[in-house]
């Protein structure tokens, strides 16, 4: 059923553009309700601290003040503390040590920004300065920032029941393998990788508008939410707040999410108990320095890494290991990023058959730490990567040859850390990317950079990763929480238009747009004529939401599935109308024909038929409306190659991408301009973090990059056009053979761009940000080194 | 409180403000045009950017009060009928995916090609790129930013 203009791999433009670029978009912050005061929060100025006193009199004696609330009032209700939904279990068999996160900290802050109290108030202005007029008197702690001086003898204990700060110590792989691997190899490459930390930074700060209904008993939020319906199972079931039937969560347009607005965090739980505190809406909303401190932080790794290799190239060995810095409190999925979703990864594209990582995971006194795009994969294709080239660099081989040498080439293909790869064709990519990069021409172009006096650098990245989170069975078996499948509804109406009802939550993603893509090819029909309703719990039957690059893998096969349904449901009633077999019913062009003969009904006919019910096959239903639960059989394995180039500025470091190309593997492409433009925007935040981003605490757990004049995040002068191109094999795992596209550049384009740097400058000791001054020190280094000589 | 008089989207409006109201909240909160957006507080991200008297500024760095009989126009008022050529290649182009900075996006966007056109410059992609300095994007990565920019000015 072909639907070229609209269907599978046509480059639609998005239905939801209108709204958003007219000003009509809405989002939570716009949704006002009748009698809505405003929250604000009172947060801990200290990385560490014990509560002594909090003195509410002046804040309460100001005019327009409605209640400031504390989390003694708050635990006192009933409400139960933060928890991390997914348990890891350290190596000796011991459960992870979570410490208690209360939504109002009680008796302790851990860090600069934990909440103490909130102040409801009639205007926004107003709950800010009655805030500031909260006194909290604290008792200062020691603090610590960096994970591995957490770790060490004598640091601050931040949580009672994490002796010595450690969370969990955990491992995957086969350690006396990966030892003997390494014995037996001819060379070892060996580095000390940081993975930087970073601040999301979605453009639209988090909200929230609770309200209370008093007489129903019944509670709606609106919320920047990734995944609604898992904000109200959690609030519900965890914390307390409302049973599910009487809890509302609407997740209206979001203004991106990149993983920061995955979690459940104080404010929103907050703001729901004291809207019926209050019997008011409530409605807060971060501004940027209130997000820097509270949204999740992503990355922080600190690793050590060996791999050996044979006398031809051949990976022997490989031995990881990592602390990761999860922050003051165990956020929603944390346990599960430095985990399930690096280690497993850290085979790479290879042929690994010795291989063995440990990861430690630490409190520190800074924000909680959780998935950030990429979420764990970033951190090992950054590791694995850098070791490649750096490995070639030590063996005199080319980056590619090296990397080609290990490819798998053989699927299925089962890793020593659990992963089964089901599809792929990394020569293909590696060709790909090679010939667009025109690497064959790059000597030429560094002479003539050189005759310039600028360095030009080449640098490589061979990605993989694993979407489509994932088959619910096996993540609980690792420790989930909640299972990880996806819900849809189809629901074809009388006159024949679609509503597709999903469980997937859009934020810049275009589902409004591709999702009809795929049910416009399925039954023929104008685009149009389907829309898309997402977001909200009252509508949708249930949904885990976007995140990991699911909504294709997941989502959209949850879709099928129920299309499948309602086909065959559509078959029986044409079959019946029209006196044919249903083996002789065809779908196309508005119409339901019997083949071969000129008997039809158009569409919208078969959609009255269900709901008159005036002729159906005996024993039907009326109705033509139906719903899956598509539960992923396996993760799925987006792969590509990454060549970024780029040319510094010996005299001050300063570092320019001058070309940057992606050839990726994303199985089934549904519309090619969004997959892209999902491409630019992960090499944007890629690029990013290895030039620019930083999250810097001081030693006291002062956040020194706490606003847009500290933080750096790349701006349109930063960044080059991009060369993105697809090679792709299909995914054997879900009907529309789809693998995800979401996370991609944000997870391979780091070490391309640091690899390329490290060319470029002669150094390998070279650490994300690459900043001018960064780079120009490195240079110096070299300077130095060779003097030296 | 201060009683401001001003032209918005080319509608008489009179309200009483008070002095440290900014023009966003104004906009947003007196006027219900929710489209000019808050990203930041540092007068970094530019989703707030509208014009006022024909100018891009800031919407988050401007007093409502000083803003006493100018035209603002603000995203909302940009269509004329029809979408304006900087809206049509946003989309076009696919310039937009969560669509929050967007607003600010392409008010800067008008501005720059106004300006361009009036002193007879070319907008180059690297011009646009220098122009939007002041519009932060964490989705797009700016490559269809830039296209669309460029696109709308051959349409302007």
């Amino acid at each position: 059923m072909a639907n070229g203009a609209t269907g599978i791999g046509a480059r639609v433009k998005r239905k939801e553009d209108k709204r958003f670029i007219t000003g009509k978009g809405k989002y939570t912050d716009d949704v006002r309700m009748e009698n809505q005061a405003y929250a604000a929060f009172v947060r801990s100025p200290h990385a560490h601290a014990n509560i002594k006193s909090i003195d509410k009199s002046a804040a309460l004696a100001m005019e327009g003040v409605v209640d400031v609330l504390d989390g003694h009032q708050l635990t006192g209700d009933g409400i139960g503390n933060i928890i991390c939904g997914w348990a890891v279990t350290s190596k000796d068999g011991s459960p992870m040590n979570m410490g208690a996160w209360s939504a109002l900290a009680t008796q302790k802050v851990r860090y600069v920004g934990d909440a103490v109290a909130v102040v409801i108030a009639d205007t926004q202005q107003l709950a800010r300065l009655a805030a500031e007029a909260v006194e909290v008197e604290y008792e200062e702690l020691p603090a610590v920032v960096k994970a591995d001086k957490s770790l060490a003898k004598g640091a601050p204990e931040i949580h009672e029941n994490a002796p010595g700060n450690l969370i969990y110590d955990w491992e995957i792989g086969d350690e006396a393998k990966a030892d003997a691997g390494l014995a037996a190899a001819k060379h070892i490459t060996e580095m000390e990788i940081t993975n930087n930390r970073l601040s999301p930074n979605p453009m639209e700060p988090r909200s929230a508008v609770a309200t209370y209904d008093e007489a129903e008993e019944h509670y709606t939020l609106y919320t920047t939410s990734q995944n609604p319906h898992v904000a109200r199972l959690v609030l519900s079931a965890f914390y307390n707040v409302a049973p599910e039937h009487k809890l509302r969560v609407i997740a209206p347009d979001v203004g991106g999410g990149f993983g920061a607005k995955i979690y459940i965090y104080p404010e929103e739980i907050t703001c729901l108990w004291a809207s019926m505190k209050t019997n008011r809406s409530v409605k807060w909303t971060a501004d940027r320095s209130e997000a820097f401190i509270t949204d999740a932080h992503g990355r922080d790794h600190i690793s050590t890494a060996k791999m050996g290799f044979d006398e031809n190239g051949k990976i022997t060995g490989f031995k990881v290991d990592t602390i990761a810095n999860l922050g003051a409190y165990m956020s929603l999925f944390s346990s599960s990023v430095p985990t399930y979703l690096y280690a497993t990864l850290l085979s790479g594209q290879y042929d690994i058959q010795n291989l063995h990582a440990n990861v430690r995971a630490v409190y520190t006194n800074t924000v909680p730490v959780d998935a950030y795009r990429g979420a764990g994969r970033p951190e090992a294709c950054y590791l694995i990567e850098r070791m490649m080239e750096t490995a070639a660099r030590e063996l005199g081989m080319k980056p590619a040859e090296l990397r080609a040498k290990n490819f798998i080439r053989e699927f299925p293909h089962e890793t020593p850390v659990i992963m089964t790869y089901d599809s792929g064709d990394f020569d293909a990519n590696l060709a790909q990317a090679e010939e667009a990069a025109d690497v064959a021409g790059f000597p030429a172009r560094k002479a003539e950079a050189a005759k310039r006096g600028k360095l030009r650098g080449l640098g490589y990245s061979c990605y993989i990763e694993a979407c489509g989170i994932a088959p619910s069975a096996a993540v609980g078996g690792l420790g989930a929480g909640v299972g990880l499948w996806e819900s849809a509804e189809v629901r074809v109406n009388p006159v024949g238009t679609i509503e597709i009802l999903t469980g997937s939550h859009s934020h810049g993603q275009g589902h409004e747009t591709t999702f009809a893509q795929i049910v416009a090819e399925r039954f023929d029909l104008p685009i149009d004529n389907v829309s898309i309703v997402h977001g909200d719990t009252d509508k949708v039957q249930f949904g885990m939401g976007t995140y990991g690059s699911r909504s294709g893998a997941v989502g959209m096969s949850a879709i099928v599935k129920a299309m499948d349904k309602v086909e065959a449901k559509v078959r029986k009633i044409a079959a019946h109308q029209l006196e044919a077999s249903e083996d002789d019913i065809v779908i196309e062009g508005g119409e339901v024909k019997v083949a071969g003969t000129d008997k039809a009904l158009g569409w919208h006919e078969i959609g009255l038929a269900a709901y008159t019910a005036h002729n159906l096959p005996p024993e039907m239903e009326p109705g033509l409306k139906e719903s899956a639960f598509y539960d992923p059989s396996n993760f799925t394995f987006p792969a590509g190659t990454y060549i970024c180039e780029v040319e510094v500025d010996p005299e001050t470091g300063r570092t320019e991408v001058v070309q940057f190309t992606a050839s990726d593997d994303f199985g089934t492409i549904i519309n090619p301009m969004i997959v892209e433009g999902q491409v630019h925007g992960g090499l944007a935040q890629g690029i990013g973090q290895a030039m620019m981003e930083q999250v810097i605490y001081d030693d006291d757990g002062q956040l020194i990059t706490g606003s847009y004049m500290d933080y750096t995040m790349p701006r349109a002068a930063d960044l080059p056009f991009y060369s993105v191109h697809h090679a792709s094999t299909t995914c054997p795992g879900n009907p529309l053979g789809m693998k995800g596209c979401g996370e991609a550049g944000a997870i391979g384009s780091p070490p391309a761009v640091i690899n390329a740097i490290t060319d470029a400058i002669g150094n390998n000791n070279l650490s994300m940000p690459a900043t001018p001054q960064n780079v120009w020190n490195a240079l110096q280094a070299v300077t130095a080194s060779q003097a030296a000589e | 409180m201060t009683k401001v008089n001003m032209t918005v989207n080319g509608k008489a409006v009179s309200r009483n403000v008070s002095g440290e109201t900014l023009l966003s909240e104004f906009l947003r909160e007196d006027l219900r045009l929710t489209g000019t957006h808050i990203g930041c507080d540092t007068s970094q991200c530019g989703a707030c950017v509208v014009h006022i008297n024909g100018k891009a500024v800031k919407a988050c760095t401007t007093l409502a009060a000083a803003t006493d009989g100018a035209d603002v126009t603000t995203i909302e008022g940009l269509a004329n009928g029809e979408l304006h050529p900087m809206q049509a290649a946003f989309k076009e182009h696919h310039g937009l995916q969560c669509g929050f900075c967007t607003p600010g996006m392409i008010m800067s966007g008008v501005d720059m090609v106004n300006r361009y056109k009036a002193e007879g410059r070319e907008l180059t992609a690297e011009a646009v790129r220098h122009e939007l300095e002041g519009n932060i994007c964490r989705c797009t990565g700016y490559h269809n930013i830039v296209k669309a920019v460029q696109d709308a000015a051959t349409k302007m």
